[in-house]
């Protein structure tokens, strides 16, 4: 009896918080039918937005999976001072307010900043950035515990037989960290293509030019036009489901949880 | 386990000792690029805020997070997040034994849509909820441009922290103590409040200082279905966001000093805690 109410409390939850409202959007983009949102996802600016999205993902996801992993090695195999402070920092970025990460950026990068630049602000430089700030802890925190645990006696092993320290970077250390390091990139690239806040506050949000994918659903809203956002947050939906069903499917295939 | 600390204590030493005299790469090489990026990206504009925060002097930081409407925002902020944070605890710690305990059909399909909210991006969570709970929804219920609004949409996103949290601390614990005071006559509350709860403690404090933490910087989610009214619905980021909008970014400053601020104090706490649920 209890056991049924503790079920039906926790499964009507997540049907009020997160399952119906889900798909009330769905059925609100394509409540006139596919054409009109398949129009509303398919207009220059929407296209613009959607390629520029897809570009900033490419820039940041690989910078943050080379300091990543870089990071997490450092970490794994080293003692050195200033490591748990090192380690506490990188988490910093998941503690900081998207708004926070924009302003900040603004008063390096913006006018009378400290690097004043007309290059990086309202435009994708700053976006970039903004981006990468925002995703940095991801590649180290999902790396780091697998270096942690397999320990480095093949690494050692590797070295005495004469390998080189790249080689065995490339043959041993890689190939034990990349489920580690797929998951790290997966999940760096939906947070960049999901970001809103950061990416708002420095792009200045200049349609056709600026304008991400996320904010592309904002500004559809904010001009009332409801088929256009939808049809939008239906597409970054997609985006983020399918990341999820990558996730969960390697998860089970490695056996990790 | 056990092979861990004496795997990484050897580790500090010889990777060391071999790549300094090849010369290739090395640690002193990745601590450089590493620090260093760390410090571009995150740490310099960081203090950015910080140095900007006082610019000018520390009285006008003061009036700037004292003024009422940032006063208003900041307080909605925390009791707001403090209130989501408490509704997370039991909630998530709820919908973790539902995960673990209980089997029914469809149990795999909820367990992964438990991270649907970290897999939407913010905006997309607050369109959401506005199609089901806004001006137009089909259920009658409209929070659309209200504290309930607020509360909605931080629920929305810091769903899984607590039960992401629990859920692993619950499949690792043994039954046999609960079985041991069942058989002596315990009643269930009491072998939940006394047996379960002590060793769900530790992850649900981490879960639920995750979730404030988010909560109190959260701003994607809230600001289409918040209507973000000063006095009323605007919360701390929203606030911040406004005044960068109008230029004023040393009162921007100075209110994001604040959050940061209260984000290290809740971060400290965490770390404190996982390492103390660690020792246990």
């Amino acid at each position: 009896m209890s056991r049924l109410a503790l079920r039906a409390v926790a499964l009507s939850y997540l049907a009020a918080l997160l399952v119906v409202p889900v798909a009330m959007v769905f059925h609100r983009a394509f409540e006139k039918g596919i054409g009109p949102a398949w129009d509303a996802v398919t207009t220059p600016p929407a296209q613009h937005a959607f390629f520029l999205t897809i570009t900033i993902a490419l820039i940041a996801v690989p910078l943050n999976a080379a300091f990543g992993v870089i990071t997490a090695w450092l970490l794994a195999r080293h003692d050195f001072r200033g490591k748990r402070v090192l380690d506490v920092l990188i988490d910093v970025p998941f503690a900081v307010s998207p708004v926070i990460v924009g302003l900040a950026l603004i008063l390096v990068w913006g006018r009378d900043g400290w690097f004043e630049s007309t290059e990086v602000i309202f435009s994708t430089p700053g976006m970039v950035l903004a981006t990468i700030f925002i995703s940095l802890p991801f590649v180290v925190r999902e790396v780091l515990p697998v270096l942690e645990e397999e320990g480095n006696e093949q690494e050692q092993a590797a070295s005495t037989l004469g390998a080189r320290g790249w080689q065995v970077f490339w043959r041993i250390t890689l190939p034990t960290i990349r489920w580690g390091l797929t998951y790290g990139v997966i999940l760096s690239t939906a947070r960049a293509i999901g970001e809103f806040g950061a990416v708002a506050v420095v792009s200045g949000k200049i349609q056709g030019r600026t304008e991400t994918l996320t904010l592309y659903v904002e500004d559809r809203f904010q001009s009332l036009d409801l088929t256009g956002a939808y049809a939008a947050g239906v597409v970054l939906a997609l985006l983020g489901v399918t990341v999820l069903a990558l996730m969960t499917l390697l998860q089970r295939r490695h056996g990790r949880i | 386990m056990c092979p861990l600390p004496a795997s990484t204590a050897t580790a500090g030493r010889l990777p060391g000792r071999r790549v300094r005299r090849q010369g290739v790469g090395g640690p002193l090489l990745a601590g450089g690029l590493s620090v260093a990026w760390l410090t571009l990206i995150v740490l310099i504009p960081l203090a950015a805020v910080l140095v900007r925060s006082l610019d000018g002097g520390v009285g006008a930081f003061w009036d700037a997070v004292t003024s009422a409407q940032a006063v208003a925002a900041i307080r909605l902020t925390l009791i707001v997040s403090l209130l989501v944070a408490a509704v997370n605890a039991v909630v998530g710690t709820l919908i973790a034994w539902v995960l673990v305990r209980d089997e029914f059909p469809g149990k795999r399909i909820v367990d992964g849509l438990i991270d649907l909210p970290f897999a939407l991006p913010t905006i997309v969570a607050g369109l959401v909820l506005l199609a089901l709970y806004g001006p137009s929804g089909p259920v009658g219920i409209n929070v659309a441009y209200t504290r309930a609004a607020v509360v909605l949409a931080l629920l929305f996103v810091t769903l899984p922290f607590v039960v992401r949290a629990v859920q692993p601390v619950l499949m690792g614990l043994e039954r046999e103590a609960e079985e041991a005071a069942d058989s002596l006559g315990a009643k269930p509350s009491t072998i939940f409040r006394r047996i379960i709860l002590p060793a769900l403690r530790p992850a649900m404090l981490a879960g639920v200082g995750l979730a404030f933490g988010r909560a109190v910087g959260e701003f994607g989610s809230i600001v289409l279905i918040s209507g973000n009214l000063p006095y009323e619905t605007e919360v701390a980021s929203v606030l911040v966001y406004g005044q960068i909008e109008s230029g004023n970014t040393t009162g921007a400053a100075a209110v994001s000093a604040l959050l940061l601020f209260i984000s290290f104090i809740v971060l400290l706490a965490i770390s404190f805690l996982a390492r103390r649920g660690v020792a246990r």
